[in-house]
């Protein structure tokens, strides 16, 4: 392992032989094991691995904001005063001034019961001792520093009234307000959208020019590393298993934990999966002219509801075997969709067809027999399954409903048998959900869903909440199955790479549209939309020669409120394209090529 | 594979080893069964009646000799046996009109959650109406069409503490309705009944115990509230709040008369709370189930 020996004078941070245990009822686990490293100023450290490898307790510890139960031992030198041993208030001192951090959460880590510009300002006030004028005009000249448009506006805001982009830009605004020698950012851009987490990604690295601050950088995603960082840390339960400089380790990785790491990155060039090839060509699932349509109350007395249309006519379709991968932002009616597809909220207009009949028309009885023949898979892993039934309980369930006259040694041994073609062994299904990590919760729900034999998955951003190098086994595990029971799936994701691995076709949507669909290697060699060509280039990198040179940013802005979606093309307000007539005119969804788009300009 | 359902880890047997594991819930286990017993074994020991009255120790302190271990009240009554006596009725109120409350709250709560919309609107005015009815009238009015029964008491108390665990139900079953589970259940085809029953009650025990643990008390001294105003138990017998009422009149002569009630009551009471707090945890597979 080739160390990088810091060559100018003392490192802002040093950290020497750190570790960090907690106490639980099974023992003693040893979350960060004899960790070190040097972070010089104005420089990027990356801290890379899993979830469970101790990353974000190993920063935790130098801010002293480790549970009760925990206990530090090492130094961590921050310019010579060892942050481990000063007392709370001493630390008080630190935190905040010389040391800031930035959250996954932007939400939960915002106050929501006071505006933007109160909470910025209480840390102006507390750490730099200003009156409250001169605190709001600095906070103010921070909110413009991290391009926040209408400060004066965002200032009298409260957190939830703004978007996730915007309140994580709110944070690091916090973080920056006593220019602070050292940045830690835990998954800064993890809780967003690829397109605002480009957009973060590039104002975190302008800054840190602008403020010549270190900045601590956690991720599990080796492409916002590849992008970003100077120097890489890979950690792996608790231990440092390298470290290098950012280009060195992607191009020669030592270690093979790295290099199953770097492997496990989908990427949006090179697709290493071979998909199903579906053979039967009737049409499995069928939606025309879905709209979903919600109340929203409005804020004034007595006036009437909004209406918000999270769907604005979709069409789809899909045979036998088949993957159809579905993309947007957050806001973008993907969920919507899923569920309306599954008429598991009700449609405003528009029909959907399962195997040619219409589920709109079906009394609640036969809807019931219906579905066990189109399932779902939640996003959330663990919140899918009820934690107080067993794995065998939840694997029965289904048998319960459809087949009631089965004895329960039938059911358990089905559930058995079915646990295995998911990865996991028979002798799991006594325990609960709770016990298992969130790729094995997955697994669970899959083999959940398959419980029913099904013809259509609808699997909701199936892999976003779990590790990349999980990823890639749950989406190999998702096609295998496909293959053997010939199902069709609806794929729904906001990771690009992803999606590519899996899907046959792939459909683009914005604001409850379909802007772009067309087979996967046509969408990602030419895409024809220039949302598509705006979210494909959004997606980070890992390899940072390459990304260093694209650089991030694609499209600036957030989605608009789809309360009051743009006039004419929904995207005219964010698309760099944009003519006038964009803004009048709706463009229809058409044949481009071997592509169907909803632009005026493609062609 | 039927082996499966042998080697398993229960839930019950999770709950009870980790109910006995936590040393507050384990004393008040014991505790509790001390008193249980005391009430249920009480004529057999003392040599007195609870309504006997002792003319040569009227308003005496305890004493061993004459058999009046907690003394005797003014009419020459034994504190001991009327304690005892008076523990079964108050026992028997507060569990059997929780019960009631609990049983019919949690499932109004949980379908008037659950369905939403109209059904919920109904289900929940009606509730607010019966919350707007003077308590102490709806007693009355039993009283009045029934006659004087200890079991209408129960009935009076359930009637009422049902409405509030309706409404904590209620609540907590709108923000788990849009769980993933449920909506996983729901996607399942598993009926709206199975459900409530399977998924949504389930998950809200922990709330609905520690509620029960919090009524169980204010039953208990709700029952001395009716017994004081003359529509609970009737002397002879009596309860642990009407003993306690009526020692604090005798307090500074004959405070034993006081003491020895209120001295069971708040012992009870205490054990009924650690008792609420061991099974919320030990009922919650994500607290318990962890070591094996």
């Amino acid at each position: 392992m080739t160390m990088p020996v810091a060559t100018t004078a003392m490192p802002l941070l040093e950290l020497k032989s750190l570790n960090v245990s907690f106490a639980g009822r099974d023992g003693i686990t040893r979350a960060v094991k004899d960790l070190s490293y040097t972070l010089k100023t104005s420089e990027t450290l990356g801290i890379v691995g899993e979830s469970g490898s101790g990353k974000t307790q190993s920063v935790m510890s130098l801010m002293g904001l480790l549970p009760h139960n925990a206990t530090v031992s090492g130094k961590a030198m921050l310019n010579g005063t060892d942050l481990l041993a000063l007392s709370q208030s001493e630390l008080n001192r630190v935190r905040g001034k010389d040391i800031a951090m930035v959250f996954q959460d932007p939400m939960t880590s915002l106050n929501p019961h006071l505006t933007v510009g109160a909470q910025m300002s209480l840390v102006a006030r507390r750490h730099l001792g200003k009156s409250k004028r001169d605190a709001l005009a600095e906070c103010r000249l921070m909110l413009e520093a991290v391009r926040i448009p209408e400060v004066a506006k965002r200032m009298t805001q409260y957190p939830h009234e703004l978007s996730g982009g915007m309140r994580q830009r709110v944070m690091i605004a916090t973080a920056l307000l006593c220019k602070p020698k050292l940045l830690i950012a835990d998954e800064p851009t993890t809780a967003l959208d690829v397109t605002v987490q480009a957009q973060i990604l590039e104002l975190m690295c302008e800054l840190q020019t602008d403020f010549a601050t270190a900045i601590l950088l956690i991720t599990h995603d080796m492409g916002v590393v590849a992008g970003t960082c100077d120097r890489v840390l890979v950690m792996s339960k608790g231990e440092c298993v390298e470290e290098n400089f950012v280009e060195p380790l992607f191009a020669t990785p030592q270690h093979p934990y790295t290099r199953a790491l770097l492997a496990a990155v989908p990427r949006l060039n090179e697709v290493n999966t071979e998909l199903n090839q579906p053979t039967d060509t009737a049409q499995r699932l069928e939606a025309r002219g879905l709209e979903v349509t919600y109340s929203v109350d409005s804020k004034r007395f007595l006036a009437a509801a909004h209406q918000l249309k999270a769907l604005r006519g979709v069409d789809l379709n899909l045979i036998a075997g088949e993957t159809l991968g579905v993309v947007g932002e957050s806001g973008c009616g993907k969920s919507t969709l899923a569920r309306a597809v599954l008429n598991l909220i009700p449609s405003s207009a528009g029909d959907v067809l399962l195997m040619g009949e219409s589920l709109q028309k079906l009394t609640a009885k036969q809807l019931r027999a219906m579905r066990s023949d189109m399932q779902i898979i939640f996003q959330d892993p663990l919140a899918s399954l009820n934690p107080r039934m067993t794995i065998a309980d939840i694997l029965c369930e289904p048998l319960d409903t459809y087949h009631p006259n089965l004895s329960r040694a039938e059911k358990l041994r089905r559930a058995s048998i079915m646990i295995e073609k998911v990865g996991l062994s028979p002798e799991q299904l006594t325990r609960y959900p709770h016990e298992f990590s969130g790729g094995q919760c997955q697994r669970i729900g899959i083999a959940r869903a398959l419980m029913f034999e099904p013809k259509l998955i609808v699997c909701d951003e199936p892999v976003s909440a779990l590790d990349v190098s999980v990823q890639a086994k749950v989406v190999q595990l998702l096609i295998e199955l496909q293959k053997e029971l010939n199902l069709s799936l609806v794929f729904i994701a906001h990771d690009l790479a992803v999606v590519r691995q899996i899907s046959h076709r792939v459909m683009v949507m914005y604001l409850g549209k379909v802007v772009e669909l067309a087979d996967r290697d046509e969408i990602y060699s030419s895409p024809r939309h220039p949302y598509t060509r705006a979210l494909i280039s959004a997606v980070p990198i890992p390899d940072p020669k390459l990304q260093q040179s694209l650089g991030f940013a694609a499209i600036s802005g957030d989605l608009p409120s789809p309360l009051h979606p743009p006039a004419g093309c929904a995207f005219c307000t964010r698309c760099p394209l944009a003519e006038p007539r964009c803004a009048n005119e709706e463009p229809p969804l058409r044949a481009v090529g071997r592509s169907m788009v909803a632009c005026h300009l493609a062609d | 594979m039927t082996g499966v359902s042998q080697q398993g880890h229960s839930l019950f047997r999770i709950a009870m080893r980790s109910l006995l594991s936590s040393k507050a819930t384990t004393t008040a286990l014991a505790l509790m069964a001390i008193v249980v017993l005391l009430t249920l074994a009480a004529p057999l020991l003392s040599p007195w009646d609870i309504d006997s009255t002792d003319w040569d120790n009227v308003a005496t302190s305890p004493s061993i000799e004459t058999a009046h271990y907690f003394g005797t009240d003014d009419v020459g009554r034994d504190i001991f046996v009327r304690t005892l006596y008076g523990g079964r009725i108050s026992l028997l109120v507060g569990l059997s009109a929780t019960m009631v409350s609990l049983v019919i709250g949690v499932f109004w709560g949980a379908i008037a959650g659950y369905a939403g919309g109209r059904t919920d609107q109904l289900m929940m005015r009606f509730v607010d109406v019966m919350y707007a009815m003077p308590f102490m009238f709806f007693v009355i009015l039993l009283m009045v069409f029934f006659g004087r029964n200890i079991f209408l008491i129960f009935v009076a108390v359930g009637a009422v503490n049902w409405l509030d665990m309706a409404r904590i139900v209620r609540g907590q079953t709108l923000s788990m309705k849009h769980r993933e589970f449920v909506e996983a259940a729901r996607a399942g085809g598993v009926s709206n009944l199975n459900i409530i029953r399977r998924h949504i009650i389930p998950n809200l025990l922990g709330v609905v115990i520690v509620y029960v643990t919090l009524t169980i008390p204010q039953v208990i001294l709700v029952e001395s509230f009716l017994s004081f105003l003359g529509l609970g138990v009737q002397e002879p017998m009596t309860s642990w709040g009407a003993l306690v009422n009526d020692g604090a009149a005798l307090m500074e002569s004959a405070p034993w008369t006081l003491f020895f009630p209120a001295l069971f009551l708040a012992a009870t009471l205490f054990c009924f709370n650690f008792i609420g707090d061991g099974l919320r945890d030990a009922l919650d597979p994500r607290d318990s189930a962890g070591e094996s």
